[in-house]
C-alpha cells in the first residue's frame, strides 16, 4: 500500500478523550469529509463530534431520516469523491445491510462504525456486546468479502479508524470498525503524533472502473463530475458498468474477483497481537474490549503457574486463519471469551482441530479478568 | 390561384420532408402511425424478422412537421427533417 | 428535430429494453430534448435512479454519470453526492412505486429540506418490471396482478404529497403532450431547490392489457382526454372535474 504522510489535524500531544470522539478525530485526520448518520445509542457521540468538526475542515454533514438513508448518502458521496463515514449500532447495521451489499458489488470505499450493544433487536441500548461479528460479513445476501477491525482502546478507536479508511480505499470495499459500547464510551489517553499515513484513492482516467486484469484485482475509481460517464449499478456488470444480467461469464468473473481481491492480499489486512504466546500451551483468543480482560487474565494465570498466552485479533475480517492454525499447533486448548454466544469461537473451529472452548457472556456487562481465569481453570480441572 | 375567401393568394412552395425510421430501433408500437394527423405512415404488408409489420413512410408529402411522431416515439427511432 | 440528443446517448445500448409503446421511452426523449435546449453540460450532471423500468431511463442510456441504486433509495444516494459536490446538477429519474412506496420516506424528507435536485417521477401506476402488481398510485378499481378484483386502495396524489412535504416546484404532465412536458422539465431542472415533476407515463404491457386498452396509442389518447390544465380547471365545477387529472405547474415558490 503506497501511503503518503500528512500532518495530524489535531495538535500533536496527549488527549483525554472518549472512544467515540477519538473515532471521529481519526476520521477527520485521515481526510473524511462527509458524514451522514442517524442518532442511536451508543454511537451518537461520533455524529455529534462530526457535526462540529466537519465544517471546521470544509466537509459536509447531514443527519438523515434513517440509517438506510445515511448509508445510501455515504455511498453517493463516496462516488462524488469523498472519504465518507457513518456510525451506528446493531439495529442500524440491520437496516444498512442491503446498502452494504450494494457497496460491495459497486466496490465503493466507505467506513461504517458499529458501536455494538446488547441485542438481539432493541436489546439493551446502553450496554456493551460483541454480537455483530457475523452480521457485518454475512448480513447481505451473496458472498461478501469486507474488512472489519476491532479496537480495544481509545487509542485504537483513533488509529484503527485511520487504518479503516486507508484499507477501504486500497481495496474498494465497505470497511467496518467493530467497536462496542464499552470502548466507545470509555475515556482514556489518546496520543496524537505529528504525522499519519494516508492512502489516496487510485485514479487512472480512461481505464475501466469496474474490472481489471491487474493481479491485485482493484480497478481505479473515477468520481462524478470528471467526465468519466460512470455507470454505477448494483446489478451484475462488466468492467465498464454495463449491466450483464444474463451473462454467466461476467457473473463468474465479477463474483470471483470481488472475493479474490481481498482474500489474496489478506497479509495487508490481517493484524493480530501476541502476548505471552512464545511458550504458551493454553491459548486465549480475544478481541475488542474483552481482550483487555483477557490480557489481565493471562497474566494472572501465569502467576498461578499456567502457561497461558493471548492472541488478540485486531482485524476480524478477513479472518486470521493462519494465526489460528499456528496457535492450534502450539496449544492444547484454546479459549475464546466474547460478549456473544460464541461467534468467533465457532469460526476458529474451521481452522484448527485443537479443542476450542467458548466462554460466552451476554448479560450486557463486560467480561472481567477473574471470570476468564475461572472459566479456564474450571475447564482444565 | 384563389384561396378560400376567393381572393388571390401566393402559391406557397411546400418544402419536401425527409422522414427517416430507424428500423433497427423501432419496435412496432404504431404510436406514430395512430398519432399522425396526416396519415403519413402505414404498416408494411410483410412481417419483418422481429415479428411485426414494420412502419413505413407512405405519404411524406402530407407531413406538416408537427413532430408528434418524433416526440412520441419511445425509441427515438423517427427523425423528421425539412429538406433545405 | 433535435439531433443533439443522439450525441447524449450510449448508442450501443439501443434499441432500449423498454416494451413497444412504453411511456418511459417517450419521457426519455423529452428529458434529453429538455437538457439539449437548456444547453447544459452533461459532464456536470448526475442522473440517479432506483430500481424498476423508469430507473432504466438514464442507466445505461445517457452518456453521462449515472448512479443506478437500490429500490426506493435514489434520492438518498443523490443527497450524498450533491452535498459533497454541490456543483453537480443532480436529476433523479425513477418510478412511482420506487419513489413513493418503498422510497416515500426519502422523498418527503428531501422535499422538506428543499434539497437542490430535480426528481422526475415516471408514474405508470403499476409495478411494471416485476409483472404488473399494484402500486401506491394505482387508480381505484384498476386491475393488476395483485388486485384481480379491482384495486380497493385509494392512490396517492403525488403532487400534493410533494407540495405538503415542502417541494418548491411541483408539476405534472402526461407524456402524451411532449411539448408542455419538455417546457416544464426545463423549468424544473433550472429550479433552485427541490423540484418534483410527476410524468404520467403509460405501461401498455402490464396496465394497458389488464385494463382494456387495446394499443399503446389508446393509452396516449386516454391521457390526453383525461388531463386538464390547471388554468382551465380553475373555472370548472366539481362535477366537471370528476375523472379529470389536473396537469401543469402546480407549485412554483420562486415566482
Amino acid at each position: 500500500m503506497q501511503l503518503k504522510k500528512v500532518k495530524s489535524s489535531l495538535k500533536p500531544g496527549w488527549y483525554f478523550m472518549q472512544g467515540d470522539e477519538a473515532c471521529a478525530e481519526g476520521a477527520i485526520a485521515v481526510g473524511c469529509r462527509y458524514y451522514a448518520g442517524y442518532p442511536i445509542t451508543p454511537a451518537s457521540e461520533i455524529m455529534i463530534r462530526m457535526v462540529h468538526r466537519l465544517p471546521e475542515v470544509g466537509g459536509a454533514f447531514i443527519q438523515m431520516e434513517d440509517e438506510i438513508a445515511s448509508i445510501a448518502s455515504v455511498i453517493g458521496a463516496s462516488w462524488a469523491g469523498a472519504k465518507a463515514l457513518t456510525a451506528t449500532s446493531g439495529p442500524g447495521i440491520s437496516l444498512m445491510i442491503e446498502a452494504i451489499g450494494y457497496a460491495t458489488i459497486t466496490e465503493t470505499p466507505c467506513v461504517i462504525v458499529d458501536v455494538q450493544r446488547a441485542g438481539p433487536s432493541t436489546g439493551q441500548a446502553t450496554r456493551p456486546a460483541q454480537g455483530d461479528i457475523m452480521q457485518v460479513k454475512w448480513g447481505p445476501h451473496g458472498d461478501n468479502e469486507i474488512i472489519a477491525l476491532s479496537p480495544w482502546s481509545v487509542q485504537e478507536m483513533y488509529d484503527l479508524t485511520i487504518k479503516a479508511f486507508n484499507l477501504a480505499e486500497r481495496f474498494r470495499v465497505p470497511t467496518f470498525i467493530l467497536a462496542d459500547e464499552a470502548v466507545g464510551h470509555l475515556r482514556e489517553t489518546l496520543v496524537v503524533k505529528e504525522e499519519l499515513e494516508v492512502y489516496d484513492r487510485y485514479k487512472a482516467p480512461g481505464l475501466p472502473p469496474f474490472g481489471t486484469e491487474e493481479p491485485n484485482g482493484v480497478p481505479p475509481m473515477p468520481s462524478f463530475g470528471e467526465g468519466a460517464n460512470l455507470l454505477v449499478t448494483g446489478s451484475t456488470h462488466d468492467s465498464w458498468g454495463f449491466r450483464k444480467t444474463a451473462d454467466s461469464a461476467v457473473q463468474a468473473r465479477l463474483t470471483e474477483r470481488l472475493v479474490r481481491k481481498v482474500k489474496d492480499f489478506k497479509s495487508e489486512i490481517v493484524a493480530t497481537e501476541n502476548h505471552f504466546l512464545d511458550d504458551a500451551v493454553v491459548g486465549v483468543v480475544a478481541y475488542g474490549f474483552t481482550a483487555r480482560a483477557a490480557f489481565r487474565a493471562v497474566k494472572t494465570l501465569r502467576s498461578q503457574g499456567i502457561k497461558a498466552g493471548l492472541l488478540r485479533l485486531i482485524s476480524i475480517w478477513p479472518f486470521a486463519e493462519e494465526a489460528i492454525a499456528e496457535l492450534g499447533k502450539q496449544c492444547g486448548v484454546i479459549f475464546v471469551p466474547e460478549m456473544n454466544r460464541g461467534q468467533v469461537a465457532g469460526e476458529l473451529k474451521k481452522y484448527t482441530s485443537t479443542p476450542v472452548i467458548s466462554l460466552p457472556k451476554t448479560n450486557g456487562e463486560v467480561i472481567e479478568p477473574g471470570e476468564i481465569v475461572a472459566g479456564i481453570r474450571r475447564n482444565m480441572a | 390561384m384563389k384561396g378560400e375567401t376567393g381572393l388571390p393568394v401566393k402559391e406557397k412552395k411546400k418544402k419536401p420532408t425527409r422522414i427517416h425510421i430507424n428500423q433497427k430501433w423501432c419496435k412496432g408500437c404504431y404510436i406514430c402511425l395512430e398519432a399522425c394527423p396526416k396519415k403519413v405512415f402505414e404498416k408494411s404488408p410483410e412481417v419483418a424478422e422481429k415479428g411485426f409489420n414494420p412502419v413505413v413512410v407512405a405519404h411524406s408529402e402530407q407531413c406538416t412537421h408537427c413532430w408528434q411522431c418524433e416526440m412520441l416515439c419511445p425509441d427515438l427511432a423517427i427523425h423528421v427533417a425539412k429538406e433545405s | 428535430m433535435n439531433e443533439k440528443i443522439f450525441q447524449m446517448i450510449n448508442q450501443e445500448a439501443f434499441p432500449t429494453p423498454f416494451c413497444p409503446g412504453c411511456g418511459h421511452g417517450i419521457l426519455m426523449g423529452a428529458i434529453l430534448r429538455a437538457i439539449a435546449e437548456l444547453e447544459y453540460d452533461l459532464k456536470q450532471m448526475l442522473f440517479v435512479s432506483g430500481i424498476g423500468c423508469a430507473a432504466w431511463i438514464p442507466s445505461p442510456h445517457f452518456k453521462a454519470d449515472t448512479l443506478h441504486t437500490l429500490h426506493g433509495r435514489a434520492i438518498a444516494y443523490a443527497t450524498g453526492a450533491k452535498l459533497y459536490n454541490p456543483k453537480l446538477k443532480v436529476v433523479v429519474i425513477s418510478g412511482d412505486g420506487d419513489l413513493s412506496s418503498i422510497g416515500g420516506n426519502h422523498l418527503i424528507h428531501a422535499a422538506r429540506r428543499n434539497m437542490d435536485m430535480t426528481v422526475i417521477c415516471a408514474n405508470n401506476s403499476i409495478y411494471g418490471m416485476t409483472g404488473g402488481q399494484m402500486a401506491s398510485t394505482t387508480p381505484l378499481g384498476s386491475l393488476t396482478a395483485t388486485t384481480p378484483k379491482g384495486n380497493q386502495e385509494p392512490p396517492f396524489d403525488l403532487c400534493k404529497l410533494a407540495e405538503a412535504a415542502g417541494a418548491t416546484y411541483v408539476a405534472r404532465h402526461p407524456v402524451a403532450t411532449p411539448i408542455p412536458l419538455i417546457r416544464t422539465l426545463k423549468k424544473a431542472m433550472a429550479h433552485q431547490g427541490f423540484a418534483f415533476v410527476e410524468v404520467l407515463s403509460p405501461c401498455p404491457t402490464q396496465f394497458g392489457r389488464r385494463n382494456a386498452f387495446p394499443t399503446a396509442f389508446a393509452m396516449i389518447k386516454a391521457l390526453k382526454s383525461s388531463c386538464l390544465s390547471v388554468e382551465k380547471a380553475k373555472n370548472l365545477s366539481q362535477e366537471d372535474l370528476l375523472g379529470k387529472v389536473i396537469v401543469g405547474e402546480l407549485v412554483n415558490a420562486n415566482i
